[in-house]
């Protein structure tokens, strides 16, 4: 490498580094102002370290605000809806892909064209019925609208075209139920899909606001962003004791992809090429 | 035998769609297609309370929703949402993947983790932060503004900032998911294209304009049609930020679908509102893909 060229890829690589520190910038100050003392975030020039670490708003958020409640609200929502939709999506996404039966293209197709509608679309006829159902306030109500995701069918069945048909016929020709088939020869097969279909519904669910906001009226049902929204409506001047509650709300999500980063990267970019 | 086989592949076939298919209808299609029914009605609180005191009133609840002037606005703060800020957040993620992509990017994956780690965190939170970035005394942006003598300006205060501003937000919490996408589609133009190309002589404009671009047309259909549906539903960062205001210059439509509905409890225009939602995304979805076939053909 010439000398002219090294000086180049420093300094493009010095730009990007101060790009992603701008992007990471926000995140960074949520974590630096979080233990600071009360009111020292409002100051001017804003400090962007504490001067005194401390972890007094943390005490607070997990005994005066209830969050330890609201942060098993939020994970068993999103661990039940994760287990359950992965699940009902990889039997229909492998059916839709190898089972052959009457009505099974137009059917597909149909779902496909539903991917446009907008959710909210379905937000107050669902609410009537699942007031109708009493899952009204319920975490199971929380849940629903993550449980059998469409663009879910979809990526299942676009990995699972390419497991060999040869392999299920001769399990069949073993006599094996077509159940049978399923647990020991697909599942295992569609393991890093379904992977991957994983950890975008826990995150979808983890960080769902407006369905959450609408069914569960009872403080103590709230999954973790509704806590916060509704905390920062009466602690708006509290940006410490604020910005510890976001830190908490984001930092499974956060450690999540930092260890399952692969699954994410994989998953947009297979869905993405195809679509 | 053969058929017989092809019965039970058939029956498990129906059996393993059946509970999603039960969910998707029991949880989507049907609520749908009674959120059209819905608009028809005049459910409202006495409706929660008795289901059977709801009238069917005609197009009622449209010539009421078409009358209000916060309708108008809340349809016009939307088209601005997805107008400017669809079209920042795809060049914003179209940039970032350039980047990433060069020759001379070191430690890639590094650099595509970082700006792609704001798409998974918590929209509630990290709009939180935002607002406190955006607060015109003791805010950041403010302090780095004013370094270079600029400002002070009241971010969300000022009814012509405020929507700005949100977008502003949504693009960086947004652009790492399509860098990806991009970036998927930069890796599969071949090689070879570039190579002939310098070997023409063509600077790296020129290449970007005739070989990336056209080679990334599919992309942008798929980038187009998910940004511009995801920004119709903008809902949380209004919330959150600025409930709407100041001055309502930040109700969106999904905002005021919301506060009408379940609020208010007026089911029926709520339900109006999210009939306009879907007919204004089947709209732009179909002028995207009409205008990519009209591109390529």
């Amino acid at each position: 490498m010439s000398a002219r060229e090294r000086i180049r890829v420093i300094g493009f690589n010095g730009l990007m580094v101060l790009a992603a520190a701008l992007a990471a910038a926000p995140l960074l100050w949520m974590v630096s102002a979080s233990f600071m003392a009360p009111g020292e975030a409002n100051t001017s020039p804003p400090p962007l370290l504490p001067r005194d670490p401390t972890l007094e708003h943390y005490r607070t958020l997990f005994t005066s605000y209830n969050l330890g409640r609201y942060f098993l609200n939020s994970l068993g929502v999103a661990l039940g809806g994760t287990i359950l939709a992965v699940l009902i999506t990889g039997m229909a996404g492998y059916a839709f892909a190898k089972l052959r039966f009457r009505g099974r293209d137009p059917l597909f197709r149909a779902l496909l064209a539903g991917m446009v509608i907008p959710g909210q679309v379905a937000m107050l006829p669902m609410f009537i019925l699942l007031r109708e159902m009493g899952l009204i306030n319920t975490l199971l109500g929380a849940m629903v609208p993550v449980l059998a995701p469409i663009y879910g069918i979809f990526l299942v069945r676009q990995y699972a075209l390419s497991i060999p048909d040869d392999l299920l016929d001769a399990a069949r020709l073993d006599g094996a139920s077509e159940f049978r088939i399923f647990r020991s020869v697909v599942l295992p097969a569609l393991r890093p899909v379904l992977a991957t279909l994983g950890v975008f519904t826990f995150l979808s669910a983890w960080n769902d606001f407006m369905w959450p906001l609408i069914v569960l009226s009872d403080d103590s049902k709230y999954t973790l962003p509704v806590a916060l929204a509704n905390l920062a409506g009466e602690h708006v001047q509290d940006v410490e004791l604020m910005m510890g509650g976001a830190l908490v709300t984001v930092l499974p999500v956060f450690l999540a992809f930092l260890f399952l980063q692969r699954y994410y990267i994989q998953g947009i970019m297979a869905g993405s090429v195809k679509g | 035998m053969t058929r017989r086989e092809g019965g039970a592949e058939a029956r498990a076939g129906w059996g393993f769609i059946t509970p999603a298919m039960l969910l998707i209808g029991v949880f989507f299609a049907i609520p749908v297609v009674s959120a059209f029914v819905l608009s028809f009605t005049d459910f409202d609180i006495y409706s929660i309370g008795d289901v059977g005191s709801t009238r069917f009133v005609g197009l009622k609840n449209y010539a009421d929703l078409f009358q209000m002037p916060l309708f108008w606005k809340a349809l016009r703060n939307t088209l601005y949402f997805v107008v400017l800020g669809g079209p920042l957040s795809a060049a914003a993620s179209l940039a970032a993947a350039l980047l990433v992509h060069s020759k001379l990017t070191r430690f890639k994956p590094f650099f595509r983790s970082a700006f792609f780690a704001p798409w998974v965190t918590t929209l509630v939170a990290v709009a939180l932060v935002w607002r406190y970035i955006y607060h015109p005394q003791y805010g950041l942006l403010n302090a780095g503004l004013g370094l270079v003598g600029i400002g002070p300006i009241d971010w969300l205060g000022d009814p012509r900032w405020a929507m700005p501003s949100i977008i502003l937000l949504s693009v960086w919490k947004n652009f790492g998911y399509n860098m990806l996408v991009f970036l998927a589609g930069l890796s599969s133009i071949p090689e070879e294209l570039y190579e002939a190309a310098a070997l023409d002589g063509a600077g790296a404009w020129h290449r970007f304009r005739h070989i990336t671009l056209p080679m990334l047309g599919p992309t942008f259909v798929f980038v187009g049609v998910v940004t511009m549906i995801a920004s119709f539903q903008i809902f949380s960062e209004p919330y959150v930020m600025t409930q709407g205001g100041p001055l309502k210059s930040t109700t969106t439509l999904v905002l005021l679908m919301y506060e009408q509905g379940f609020r208010w409890w007026r089911l029926g225009l709520s339900a109006a509102i999210a009939v306009v939602l879907f007919l204004l995304t089947l709209g732009g979805t179909l002028l995207q893909l009409r205008l990519q076939r009209s591109t390529t053909r």
